[in-house]
């Protein structure tokens, strides 16, 4: 009864907020009303959808062993309290992929972005998340390579572990610009990224050396000494010689970047990786709860319009219409693909409870979701022409100052050289214009947030720190990512050569490595040079990459929901699986066969072929030409395959769903057995007790 | 009286809590699962246990974007 009431609550609350922004259309909207709207439907959606789904599709069972229960070995298999598993599985889907893309997305409107973010979340996101951490936990923790092989067969069991491999590449590849963006020529955000490599040392000397294992005190030692670092920072800034080393445009960083990812992935972890991790999690944590309490004090009004005329695809931070763009573009926040291979990793190993798969799939999803929104509430805090002037590239708006703001203004959206300059000197950078890839853009709203709630005569210090916190965040995944295709790479070379299957082989980690590096790096360095920014093809790219992903995610979870004979509660994954379809191949479509140049990818190419041959090109664009040239050919062709993966691996679901429905003989399914649990007891309950309750 | 000793069990929960999800006391858990598991024999020491167990976490995808 009590639920029933909290419920009814919720969805008044809920209606009233929702109703609250379509009202207020035309006239600034306060962020709390979004605030509020989107935290009654994360807790409406997990109460209620999240709660049916356990219980009617999964069948959740309590009295059934779970692998850590089963499997128990005092490490990756442990029965682990619920709560536990929520932080646990949030610090690993939680990423810099929810601050970037509603940022960037903010360029159509609060409105489009936050409405996907909360629809595709409670409908999609946290429903793929909560099943494949089902499905994996069934499995004795399967990966989702594995389990696409297991079910559907060696085809979309290969298509997805190739989709997997590439997707990472191009995701390494746009986190690294990002960090690039930002440290271009900002001395103070080059020296503070620079000394987190030997902060993060440092720490890894610590917790194995000095005080092995001591993580709390390690993160907690390494962490104020990343906050001095930021000051640190400003005196190099403020010394004339200093300050010149680590002035650096984008080609030498993004070598930088490219050194510092390939020696992460062969150093032993616990030196650069491990230290590194624990710091970023601290950070990430700390951070989104200082911004969660600074948004509900400060409650600043919105300044960007609900929807911008950029909807038509006329958008200067990358092309293309809101449909389907923004949900190519939001990706990470409110469904990401890469969450599955999360989800099917560590994280079932440690579930008590098939019922605790709730909480740590939907909750911790819903939470990342919440991430994304404050990012856009940080985007669209700023005023529309200071937005536009930090994200848009100079080869959209031009070089000088008075042009960008000239064609920015026009736009609807008044802006001014001082202003720019004032907010600049304010949070101590040089300039701001064309400051792309979102991180700068993410910076000034968190440090206006920050400021404005914690004291405003410190923007800069906030300004850095939130660069830096994106930055570290950023090279964790880089590290992991590199390393993780390491082993890919070598695993698929193994089954050419056996000796490179070894993961310890110096030979074959110097191989693979480079291998990986050499990819994301081509990527990476083509984006940096791009006079558009880069950003605005490689985003894309990997937004169309991720939400393949959650594509075959998603189709591997409904050809098991269907073999399992409940045809009407494959729509649970179905629809989402069908929306991902559909945006994901439109937008491929339009990226491969548009006619427009700044769009399609082989218009582009030809565009840029033609201006080449005609010599209309100014002599250090058409010095890079032929590049880009091919990179856009490359890209074109990346999509038809992604395209053509995704489509492989729900054709061959739908195969098995044919069969199965005609009475056919289909794939076993690799569930582990029943056996009853132990720790769980006898009596289901709905809260899900487990093993190390302490609260008694 | 009560109250103290409710607050300070729920203290003790919370930061029992932290220091599982940062992995701060692993050794001793591990510790007392292979006391359970594994009596009579030798357990890894703390550094040979971290050493260990950070090959393990990093092995697999246990990051994201």
């Amino acid at each position: 009864m009590a639920n029933r009431i909290l419920g009814i609550v919720l969805a008044i609350i809920a209606a009233f907020a929702v109703g609250g922004i379509a009202i207020q259309r035309d006239e600034p909207i306060n962020a709390l009303w979004i605030v509020v709207a989107a935290v009654c439907i994360y807790l409406l959606g997990y109460r209620f959808y999240a709660a049916w789904i356990t219980a009617k599709v999964l069948s959740a069972d309590a009295t059934r062993a779970t692998p850590a229960e089963r499997l128990n070995n005092g490490r990756d298999f442990v029965p682990t309290h619920r709560w536990v598993v929520f932080g646990h599985h949030f610090a690993a889907i939680a990423g810099p992929g929810p601050l970037v893309g509603p940022t960037l997305a903010a360029q159509f409107g609060y409105l489009p972005g936050t409405l996907w973010i909360l629809v595709g979340s409670v409908l999609g996101g946290c429903v793929q998340d909560m099943i494949i951490l089902f499905l994996s936990t069934r499995r004795n923790g399967k990966s989702l390579g594995q389990m696409a092989r297991d079910e559907l067969g060696p085809v979309g069991g290969f298509a997805a572990l190739i989709g997997t491999l590439m997707i990472m590449i191009i995701l390494i590849a746009v986190l690294g610009l990002v960090v690039v963006n930002a440290m271009k020529h900002s001395p103070w955000a080059t020296s503070t990224v620079a000394m987190t490599i030997p902060i993060a040392i440092f720490i890894g000397f610590y917790l194995r050396r000095i005080r092995p294992g001591r993580v709390l005190e390690g993160s907690i030692l390494g962490v104020a000494l990343l906050i001095l670092s930021v000051w640190a920072g400003g005196l190099i800034d403020h010394n004339e010689t200093l300050r010149t080393f680590f002035d650096h445009p984008g080609a030498p960083l993004a070598l930088g970047v490219i050194a510092y990812g390939w020696c992460a992935a062969i150093l032993p972890v616990w030196l650069l990786l491990a230290p590194r991790d624990y710091l970023s999690t601290f950070l990430k944590l700390g951070v989104v709860a200082l911004l969660a309490i600074a948004i509900v004090i400060m409650h600043p009004t919105l300044k960007m319009p609900a929807v911008t005329q950029f909807v038509d695809g006329t958008g200067p931070i990358f092309s293309g219409k809101v449909f389907p763009f923004l949900f190519i573009t939001i990706a990470c926040g409110a469904i990401s693909g890469f969450h599955a291979l999360v989800s099917s990793g560590t994280t079932p190993k440690l579930i008590t409870n098939e019922q605790d798969v709730r909480l740590a799939g939907y909750g911790s999803m819903a939470l990342e979701s919440f991430v994304g929104i404050m990012a856009m509430i940080a985007a669209t805090l700023l005023d529309p022409g200071i937005y536009f002037a930090i994200n848009t590239g100079s080869g959209v708006v031009g070089a000088a100052a008075a042009d960008a703001v000239a064609t920015i203004s026009g736009w609807g959206f008044p802006v001014t050289v001082e202003q720019m300059q004032e907010l600049a000197a304010e949070v101590g950078e040089s300039t701001l214009f064309a400051r792309t890839g979102g991180a700068p853009s993410l910076a000034v709203g968190m440090a206006s947030i920050f400021g404005t709630t914690f004291g405003r005569g410190l923007m800069s210090i906030w300004y850095h720190f939130a660069i830096m916190f994106e930055a570290v965040f950023i090279l964790t995944t880089v590290d992991a990512g590199t390393r993780v295709g390491r082993f890919m790479v070598q695993d698929f070379l193994g089954q050419i050569w056996k000796p490179m299957a070894n993961t310890s082989w110096y030979p074959s980690i110097l191989i693979s490595s480079t291998l990986i590096v050499a990819g994301w790096g081509y990527f990476l360095y083509i984006g940096v040079i791009d006079p558009n920014g880069g950003i605005n093809i490689l985003w894309p790219l990997f937004g169309i990459s991720n939400q393949m992903l959650a594509g075959i995610a998603l189709t591997v979870a409904t050809g098991i929901i269907i073999k399992k004979g409940k045809i009407s509660h494959a729509l649970v994954t179905g629809l989402p699986l069908a929306w991902l379809a559909i945006v994901t191949t439109t937008a491929a479509w339009q990226k491969i066969f548009s006619p427009d140049p700044k769009h399609g990818f082989f218009a582009g190419a030809n565009d840029l072929a033609e201006k080449l041959a005609a010599g209309t090109l100014p002599p250090e664009r058409a010095e890079i030409a032929p590049t880009l040239i091919f990179n856009q050919h490359l890209d074109g062709w990346l999509t038809v395959f992604f395209t053509v993966v995704l489509w492989i691996v729900i054709i061959d679901m739908l195969r098995i769903a044919y069969l199965r429905m005609a009475g056919k003989p289909v794939p076993e399914g690799a569930e582990a057995p029943y056996v009853p649990s132990q720790l769980n007891g006898p009596v289901p309950s709905i809260n899900g007790g487990t093993a190390s309750q302490a609260h008694a | 009286m009560r109250n103290v000793s409710q607050m300070r069990s729920a203290v003790k929960t919370v930061w029992e809590c932290v220091r599982t999800v940062t992995g701060d006391n692993a050794y001793d858990r591990y510790l007392q699962h292979h006391e359970q598991t594994h009596p009579g024999t030798p357990p890894l020491s703390r550094r040979e246990f971290y050493a260990e167990s950070m090959d393990q976490k990093w092995s697999g995808i246990n990051r994201c974007c």
